[in-house]
């Protein structure tokens, strides 16, 4: 099962530690990593399998939601599969 | 693989533009809990849904948690009481609707539906006590919604319920007086009801429906005001694409979250109803796309045109992206629901005739009108006459769900609260139709040839 979480706020030092230590303490397994800074804004995106992951969907997207409050950055965690259905026929 | 401008496309969909999903309605067929004794029957009923929806609420906040899409309703609608009832020896109906309150706040959900009749050729014992306990159900009770078929395409319209409706919706409105006739706005009286709605106040489970189903009602008119921003004073074609393009994206969502509700509940899928749904927030309005097409206010002329394009381009866009849409897909016109619509009324440019016009367009009817409270019950049966008059005649689902709130009069404001919104008073044609809706008896159906 793959999910797509994106980080979105003021870009400061840590943000990617923090959000890949949270994946790999949860067994998730980063596919590929975009990012980029607009105007000090760090924007990203990654693509994580999460089938082999010791917490349900749910669980992490409550814990990096938690995460982003902490790091004061907007967290989204979603299933794969809702992308896909919107963005391809 | 999903690019990050799709990415952040849809996520700014769901975050600033409000798409959502409006509701998972799960559809109960209590005929099973037949039973002489009401007492009996109540207690098969609470078990049924207590058992069947156990899991609804969960389901509903996981689904939302994984896929990051508000899930902001589950809901339950079930057989109309009326027919599920009817073997019951009792005097009135209004037990039922407290036990189905009793177990819609057990299982935690925002509203259930089904407390209903469907008298569009004639009303049966049965039914003449559920429309009769309709005032007192709707003031002992939250979340239960009502509703009533008066006519349909192929029977006509039964116009001794019409004039019967009229008078319930008053004494409705008298009994919820403290609550600004709150009870009115968890009624509706249709004409060709659909059986598998998943929206309310007008949801019911068929009897031509499966034991229990799965609707899903999916919103998003913020979305789509949003695209049309990006081709204003584009041609008619462009416009329908953009419509069109926006609702298969709504769409999709909607039956993705269908399937797995679906699945995770062990339900089978029913429909997706892909409805404009407006609520009173800013950026989630009907009106505002229709004044992002060009018009100054929702009610200037071309208005209905402009309903029409939309109403149609979500159904096109809708059907391609899932094969099951159903219940009543379009657009909605609710007045308190939609600050847009309240904005219109209050600048005078939107009045119930004009509202009456919209709904021969759009997918249901009359919606949330507030109207003074001194309304005659005969002018309130003459409303619901017209409207289910452009139902039968053109073929598609209309609707009546007014408020006469009471003590109130034009020009004034009410505040329902919540989804519900709030409504300036609009004023209500003086002239009688009395005489008209004393006839008594049932107007045939109309001819089905000959369309011009």
């Amino acid at each position: 099962m793959k999910a797509i979480v994106t980080v979105l706020g003021k870009d400061k030092v840590g943000i990617i530690a923090g959000v890949c230590s949270y994946l790999s303490a949860k067994n998730a397994n980063i596919l590929e990593i975009s990012q980029t800074i607009i105007k000090g804004y760090f924007d990203m995106l990654m693509i994580i399998d999460i089938s082999d992951a010791n917490a349900t969907p749910g669980e992490i997207a409550g814990g990096l939601k938690e995460l982003g409050e902490q790091l004061g950055l907007t967290i989204n965690f979603q299933r794969e599969e809702i992308f896909e259905s919107m963005h391809r026929i | 693989m999903i690019t990050q401008a799709e990415a952040r496309q849809t996520n700014e969909m769901i975050r600033d533009e409000k798409l959502d999903v409006r509701t998972i309605t799960m559809g109960i067929d209590i005929l099973d809990c037949a039973d002489e004794n009401i007492e009996r029957f109540c207690t098969k009923v609470y078990d049924k849904i207590t058992k069947t929806a156990k899991d609804l609420v969960k389901t509903g906040d996981e689904i939302a948690m994984e896929f990051g899409v508000p899930v902001v309703n589950k809901r339950i609608s079930v057989t109309p009481v009326s027919v599920a009832a009817s073997a019951c020896r009792c005097e009135d109906y209004v037990p039922v609707a407290k036990t189905l309150d009793a177990a819609a706040n057990e299982v935690g959900v925002d509203f259930i539906g089904g407390f209903s009749a469907l008298v569009q050729k004639g009303e049966s014992t049965s039914d003449v006590k559920l429309i009769r306990s309709i005032p007192e159900a709707l003031a002992s009770t939250d979340i239960v919604c009502s509703s009533v078929n008066l006519g349909s395409s192929r029977s006509g319209i039964n116009m001794d319920a019409v004039k019967r409706i009229g008078h319930i919706i008053k004494e409705t409105a008298l009994l919820t007086k403290d609550a600004d006739s709150l009870g009115c706005a968890k009624f509706v009286a249709f004409c060709n009801a659909v059986e598998d709605n998943p929206f309310m106040a007008g949801a019911f489970h068929g009897v031509g429906e499966r034991d229990c189903a799965i609707n899903v009602g999916v919103s998003g008119p913020g979305v789509v005001k949003r695209a049309l921003e990006d081709v204003r004073g584009a041609d008619f074609e462009t416009l329908c694409e953009t419509v069109k393009k926006t609702a298969f994206r709504i769409t999709r969502v909607g039956q993705l979250v269908a399937r797995e509700a679906s699945q995770r509940l062990n339900v089978p899928f029913g429909i997706i109803d892909l409805s404009l749904a407006p609520t009173p927030a800013v950026g989630d309005s009907v009106a505002e796309i229709l004044q992002e097409m060009g018009l100054e206010y929702a009610g200037a002329p071309g208005t209905t045109a402009a309903l029409a394009i939309l109403n149609d381009n979500v159904k096109k866009g809708g059907v391609m992206a899932s094969s099951y849409v159903g219940g009543l897909s379009g657009a909605f016109i609710p007045v308190s629901e939609d600050h847009g619509m309240i904005e219109a009324v209050e600048a005078g440019a939107l009045c119930l005739e004009k509202l009456e016009a919209m709904t021969c367009v759009c997918s249901v009817g009359l919606d949330m009108i507030a109207i003074p409270g001194d309304t005659t019950e005969e002018t309130i049966s003459g409303i619901i006459a017209d409207e289910m008059a452009i139902g039968m005649v053109n073929n598609k689902t209309t609707a009546v769900r007014i408020v006469p709130v009471y003590g109130k009069k034009a020009g004034d404001t009410v505040t329902f609260g919540g989804l519900l919104g709030y409504a300036p008073i609009m004023p209500v044609n003086k002239f009688s139709c009395a005489s008209f809706v004393n006839r008594g008896g049932r107007i045939p159906a109309p001819i089905h040839s000959f369309k011009n």
